[in-house]
């Protein structure tokens, strides 16, 4: 048996295990249980899209929170019924056609993908005239500006309002299928020759552009792909939490998405993997040091928030002491193990 | 009028500097000629204005028969003009088999979707520019260096990459820029050697930037001297060597006043 065979048998195993798992969980898992499933799923999602423009292009872009939103909006006003778009736009009625339309959900993920990737398009051009600092703050600015628009634009977005009582259509199966085709796809991508080209401008751009390599077309390339799944998760969360408004996707979401890709290793598929896990995972069993605690002799009352600067806390520490994350720029693989493994068996 | 590759009164300004003036030169098919000059005389300005990554103040580039003048650089590249630079800028943190495939990338025909699709059409693909690739530094005996990280390779070896990597993006005519520095005598006799066979063996044109006058002259067929951003004088080596204004812009003099 060749690697090649090997390594696709592996895959294929590894994919009937965590159907399995799932499978499971769908069944009999709690309702906590499932909901950090899926969290998990959607924080990969982002995490890996994310990371193909800062990670493997090297541009710090700060704005993927303006993708989710987009991606969550489109994706609902979709899925909402007629009627409960007419219940729920009180102040303004939802504009025409939109107020008519209702799509199957999976149809409606695709168009949240779509129109993410539609306003990345329109913003790429303003965006990568510059590079550094200069491109982390007109990113940042463009995710301000998505945030203060679903305010203001009542007549499409409800304003501060927000869109309720959606249908919680995201189940694991339709999270986790989302992720493993954007984990496939993405390192695909990444190990292709447009994904060499994307490493090499984080390399060297000069040199990249000398050696044939548009900058351009490959950074436009990515920042597309990455705001299509990160418009599609942003249906799925939006589908599963059932309820969004504008201060629900803010700058906060974005730096939950830094953290997660500088501690798994900016540049790593599988540290993304890894570190969204985690996180998802952390993000509730960290719940506790917002509650109340009783130390015995003194009682800490609960600090909403303490999450929050503990993530910010594991971040500096990793920026300090190990810059290159969980996986550095490396990538877990089956010839990897079994490598690894082999060296097990002789020692 | 020559076809292949001509310079046309390149003139370029740096706010008061102007750092070249009028340069013109037309170079023929497998020519090796030589660029020399004290340090900023503009010998790599002048490179930087053929590759496009700057736009010259007034003149024109013209290669084979097209006006190229401030096309982007990669643009020039995929029209058959490579270069290497003078401070080495390999793409340190890939291996070394990855720093020449990157070369290769113009060359794709696969669009983007089907990469991440795995289609077959595509892998083929991936599989002839690796092997063109291994190809290439079997030639300049780097194969056995293939996947050692790029930044790993002692200063020689990096030296000898750069042009494999220029040399990977297919150019009919390769720009060096000082590819002799930092090198010690015996890696530049060798790298001498090297040009002239690539040269021999792909019908290249060289036009090379070079202070190390053993290599220059015992390597170049026709040399020019910039001095100022003027040039100063252009010939065979031995007419070079003998030119009174080279000896003295070489010597120093305050001719400058
Ligand atoms: N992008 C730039 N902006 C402003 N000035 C520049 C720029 N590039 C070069 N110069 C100036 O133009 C002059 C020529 O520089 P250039 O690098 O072409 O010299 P050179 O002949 O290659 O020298 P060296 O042998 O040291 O490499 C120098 O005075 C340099 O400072
Ligand atoms: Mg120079």
């Amino acid at each position: 048996m060749d690697t090649s065979t090997r390594n696709a048998l592996c895959t294929i195993l590894l994919l009937a295990v965590l159907a399995a798992v799932l499978y499971v969980f769908q069944k009999h898992g709690t309702e906590y249980q499932i909901r950090i499933l899926n969290n998990m799923a959607i924080f990969i999602t982002l995490a890996v899209s994310y990371n193909l423009v800062n990670g493997f292009c090297g541009i710090l872009h700060l704005g993927p929170n303006a993708f989710i939103t987009i991606g969550a909006y489109t994706s609902a006003l979709l899925t909402m019924s007629p009627a409960e778009k007419q219940l729920s736009f009180i102040i303004e009625p939802l504009i025409w056609p939109l107020s008519v339309i209702q799509v199957p959900f999976a149809v409606s993920l695709i168009a949240g993908g779509i129109a993410a990737t539609f306003f990345a398009f329109l913003i790429s051009f303003p965006v990568f005239r510059v590079r550094g600092d200069y491109l982390a703050i007109v990113t940042l600015g463009f995710g301000e500006v998505v945030r203060v628009l679903c305010n203001a634009m009542q007549s499409l977005t409800n304003g501060p309002l927000g869109l309720k009582g959606l249908t919680p259509y995201t189940t694991l199966w339709w999270s986790w299928g989302v992720a493993v085709f954007t984990v496939v796809v993405i390192t695909k991508l990444v190990n292709s020759s447009y994904g060499r080209a994307m490493k090499a401008i984080r390399e060297d751009e000069t040199a990249a552009k000398a050696m044939g390599v548009d900058p351009f077309k490959h950074l436009l390339l990515a920042f597309l792909v990455s705001a299509f799944f990160s418009g599609v998760a942003g249906g799925l969360l939006a589908h599963l939490i059932t309820t969004i408004s504008p201060t629900l996707f803010t700058f906060f979401l974005t730096f939950n998405l830094l953290i997660i890709i500088v501690v798994g290793g900016l540049g790593s598929t599988s540290g993304a993997v890894i570190a969204a896990a985690l996180f998802a995972w952390g993000g509730e069993a960290l719940r506790v040091v917002e509650s109340p605690m009783n130390l015995g002799f003194i009682t800490i009352p609960g600090i909403p928030g303490m999450r929050m600067v503990l993530f910010s806390i594991i971040l500096m520490v990793v920026i300090l002491f190990a810059r290159r994350g969980i996986m550095g720029r490396s990538e877990l693989s089956w010839d990897r193990l079994f490598t690894a493994l082999r060296l097990q068996t002789k020692a | 009028m020559n076809d292949f590759f001509q310079l046309d009164n390149l003139v370029m300004q740096f706010g008061g500097l102007t750092a070249v003036k009028d340069f013109s030169i037309i170079i023929e098919p497998g020519e090796l000629v030589g660029l020399i000059g004290p340090n900023g005389a503009g010998k790599t300005t002048v490179f930087n204005m053929i590759t496009g990554f700057l736009t010259p103040t007034s003149g024109r580039v013209l290669w084979q028969g097209r006006d190229i003048t401030g096309w982007p650089p990669h643009a020039v590249t995929a029209q058959g003009i490579a270069r290497t630079f003078q401070n080495i800028r390999l793409f340190t943190d890939m291996t070394v088999l990855e720093n020449v495939m990157v070369s290769f990338h113009h060359t794709i025909r696969s669009r983007f979707w089907k990469a991440m699709l795995g289609l077959p059409s595509h892998k083929r693909e991936e599989k002839r520019i690796e092997k063109e690739a291994r190809a290439f530094l079997e030639e300049l005996h780097l194969g056995h260096l293939a996947d050692e990280k790029a930044g790993s390779l002692p200063y020689g070896q990096q030296r000898r990459l750069e042009i494999a990597r220029a040399l990977a993006a297919r150019p009919k005519l390769l720009l060096l820029d000082e590819p002799a520095a930092g090198m010690n005598p015996q890696e530049t006799m060798e790298l001498a050697k090297l040009v002239r066979e690539i040269r021999d063996r792909r019908r290249l044109t060289v036009f090379l930037i070079e202070h190390d006058m053993k290599f220059v002259m015992g390597l170049c067929e026709r040399i020019k001297v910039l001095d100022y951003g003027i040039t100063i004088a252009e010939g065979s080596p031995s007419e070079i060597q003998r030119h009174p204004d080279v000896i003295k812009a070489y010597l120093g003099e305050p001719k400058h006043a």
